[in-house]
């Protein structure tokens, strides 16, 4: 597979808060590639290192075969980038907004392409209601057709359903894996577990360092986590007793079941069968991602804090 | 029922966040200040000690005693003779005298025969508040400035002064005020929207994050920069159109000529102006606080300009203030140019002034404008 994103070593900082620490990762060609990490991360920054907008302190690489320091104007070119908030003019209506997108990229034959761009949306009815009128939903859909009317090699989706109602986020998402199936590659940010499981693979990264890169089934694997689940009467209320024992990291209920997992087995069964007798029935489960980035999450505060 | 817990609690919120925002401060402190000092000390609608031309063709006692009487009511200040009608011309053509008094060669002569003989006093009165006070001090000194002089045999029995003083008032025959405040306001209005519109034209784009999408397009800053002020270039075309037609067709200002001056002058402000705005667009964090920066500045170029109060009725610091202030130099070479029909020639020193401003604030706004987020 031919690779979309090769960069190494990068490095950001504003004034004395070293931001992304010596970041180097690989993207291949047609993939999405989940970023995860909690808020402050660093994500966005590196997102926008990649695409052209920050200038790393130090590092190197490529993007789309572009020197990400030297090469910036035809990366911009050849990608699209759309922002955690949404970024298209309220004021102007859809129709212009995307007009507007479509002359800033210098695109020939700009009427038929907004055109297309606005019967792929359904919103030609609309063409004419300023942006700002839209629901969230649909803003959404429309900054992602502004960002890739311009048919971008890569696509960097900093957070783009955060608020998005689900239908609207299942549609997104199909949307995406369509673009990937063309051979677009696409690099979203995003804090929903269930879009991790849509992406190809996932990035996680804390405190500014990339700690984790794989798909879905191989973070799980590689975690060596151990997981219980406890089902039975108030079963979701022994959450906080249980976080207080060594060598659980996690415990959280779902729904009326709770979640218990940690890297030591032995601990963890000394743990749990202290509450073995109050009618629970304990059974190992296979440990979710989210599980998997609360213990990546733990570790990196050790190492970083 | 009004609870006085739920009132306090949103007054230490407004108040937390009133003492967040520095510029707030400035804007609440030194607003005061600042309007305090420009109107109790800088702002002098009598103001004294106006340049004056001196073309003395008598020499005589009785001569310089007349200059010493109208030194001595404080409102002349005799800072060069001239050696002609023509150097005074001159020199109240380009600004550098608001006045100059003119005593004939047989003044003396015909004061002790008894004729009355006419000293004449002209006035730059395109600024009619700047010379009104000093004109209006010539009647008495008319009457009491030969009063040592002639004594005895010489001395008068009523029946009128020694001599007179003839007033031409130039520029402004009527003492129209208008003649000065609507060229001026043209000064005035460009820079309100012009430097406020662009600053929260580009602040509003980063505080609705659009800014952040159009960087990672393949526009470049610097195409940003002029795409959007050019519209503004427009509308500054348009406002001078409409304010100089107006002016012209409502109140009859005069046109007098200097097209080349003003039409350098007005483009070197518009371009100016249009930085300026830029400039407090990359230090403002937030559209209010690019709104405060733009009154800090339009403030000034209202009270210390010269616009609504004569600019050498100011003490000197002020006059110094005034001096750094764009609005200044503008307002002289569009009021040198309409009322007086000053070219190029004459208003020089002003659009060099209004150059050296564009080039300063372009110069720091590219600094600041940076091409990436960092």
């Amino acid at each position: 597979m031919p690779v979309a994103i090769d960069v190494k070593g990068l490095n950001k900082s504003f004034g004395d808060k070293h931001v992304v620490r010596d970041v180097s990762i690989t993207v291949e060609a047609g993939r999405v590639t989940g970023f995860l990490g909690p808020n402050g991360s660093g994500k966005t920054t590196t997102m926008r290192m990649l695409c052209g907008l920050l200038t790393p302190d130090s590092g190197e690489g490529t993007c789309l075969g572009l020197d990400i320091l030297k090469e910036t104007g035809e990366i911009k070119r050849r990608t699209g980038y759309m922002t955690q908030r949404f970024s298209l003019y309220d004021d102007l209506t859809i129709e212009e907004n995307l007009l507007f997108v479509a002359r800033v990229y210098g695109m020939d034959d700009r009427r038929r392409r907004v055109a297309e761009a606005l019967a792929g949306l359904g919103l030609e009815a609309r063409r004419k209601q300023p942006a700002g009128a839209l629901s969230g939903g649909w803003k959404q859909r429309l900054a992602l057709a502004a960002a890739v009317m311009h048919e971008p090699r890569l696509l960097l989706l900093d957070e783009p359903t955060a608020g998005v109602d689900p239908k609207a986020r299942r549609e997104f998402w199909d949307q995406i894996h369509e673009l990937t199936a063309k051979g677009m590659t696409v690099m979203v940010s995003t804090h929903y577990m269930d879009e991790a499981e849509r992406c190809h693979d996932i990035a996680y990264i804390a405190y500014g360092a990339l700690i984790a890169r794989g798909t879905v089934a191989e973070l799980i694997d590689r975690s060596a986590l151990v997981t219980f689940k406890g089902e039975g009467p108030g079963a979701d209320r022994l959450a906080p007793a249980l976080l207080r024992e060594p060598g659980v990291e996690m415990a959280a209920p779902f729904g009326a079941a709770l979640h218990v997992s940690g890297p030591d087995r032995a601990l963890l069964e000394r743990a749990i069968s202290r509450h073995r007798g109050d009618g629970l029935r304990w059974t190992e489960g296979r440990p979710t991602i989210e599980d998997v980035f609360i213990h990546l999450m733990r570790g990196a505060e050790d190492n970083f804090r | 029922m009004i609870s006085g817990t739920r009132i306090l609690a949103i007054m230490i919120k407004e108040l937390l966040q009133l003492s967040r925002d520095r510029l707030t401060y400035a804007m609440i402190l030194v607003m005061p200040v600042m309007q305090l000092m420009l109107f109790g000390y800088a702002i002098n609608t009598d103001p004294r000690h106006l340049p004056t031309v001196v073309l003395d063709e008598d020499r005589t006692t009785l001569s310089r005693s007349v200059l010493a009487a109208l030194g001595n009511t404080g409102y002349f200040d005799f800072t060069a003779e001239a050696a002609s009608h023509a150097a005074i011309d001159a020199a109240i053509e380009s600004g550098a005298a608001q006045l100059a008094v003119v005593i004939p060669h047989d003044f003396s002569r015909r004061v002790v025969k008894g004729d009355a003989p006419r000293i004449l006093v002209e006035a730059d009165a395109s600024d009619p508040t700047a010379v009104g006070s000093a004109l209006g001090s010539l009647g008495g000194v008319a009457e009491a400035a030969l009063d040592h002089d002639l004594q005895g045999p010489l001395a008068r029995d009523g029946g009128g002064g020694p001599f007179e003083i003839v007033v031409h008032r130039r520029y402004n025959p009527e003492n129209i005020t208008a003649f000065n405040i609507v060229p001026g306001l043209l000064g005035i209005v460009l820079s309100m929207t012009l430097v406020m519109m662009t600053a929260l034209a580009v602040t509003r784009e980063h505080e609705r994050g659009t800014m952040e999408s159009l960087l990672a397009t393949p526009v470049r800053p610097i195409e940003v920069m002029i795409g959007k002020l050019a519209p503004y270039v427009g509308i500054g075309v348009i406002q001078t159109v409409l304010i100089l037609g107006l002016a012209r067709l409502l109140f009859g200002v005069p046109f007098e000529g200097g097209w080349a001056a003003l039409a350098l002058g007005t483009a070197l402000f518009i371009t100016g102006s249009l930085a300026l705005g830029f400039l407090f667009s990359t230090l403002a964090r937030s559209q209010l606080q690019a709104m405060q920066m733009s009154i800090f500045y339009i403030l000034p170029s209202i009270l210390l300009s010269g616009f609504m109060f004569p600019f050498r009725g100011m003490p000197d610091w002020a006059q110094v203030l005034g001096t750094a202030i764009p609005v200044t130099h503008f307002l002289r070479v569009v009021r040198g140019s309409l009322l007086k029909g000053a070219d190029l020639a004459q208003t020089w020193p002003s659009l060099a002034a209004l150059g050296v401003f564009v080039v300063v604030v372009t110069a720091l706004a590219m600094a600041r404008y940076r091409t990436t987020l960092d």
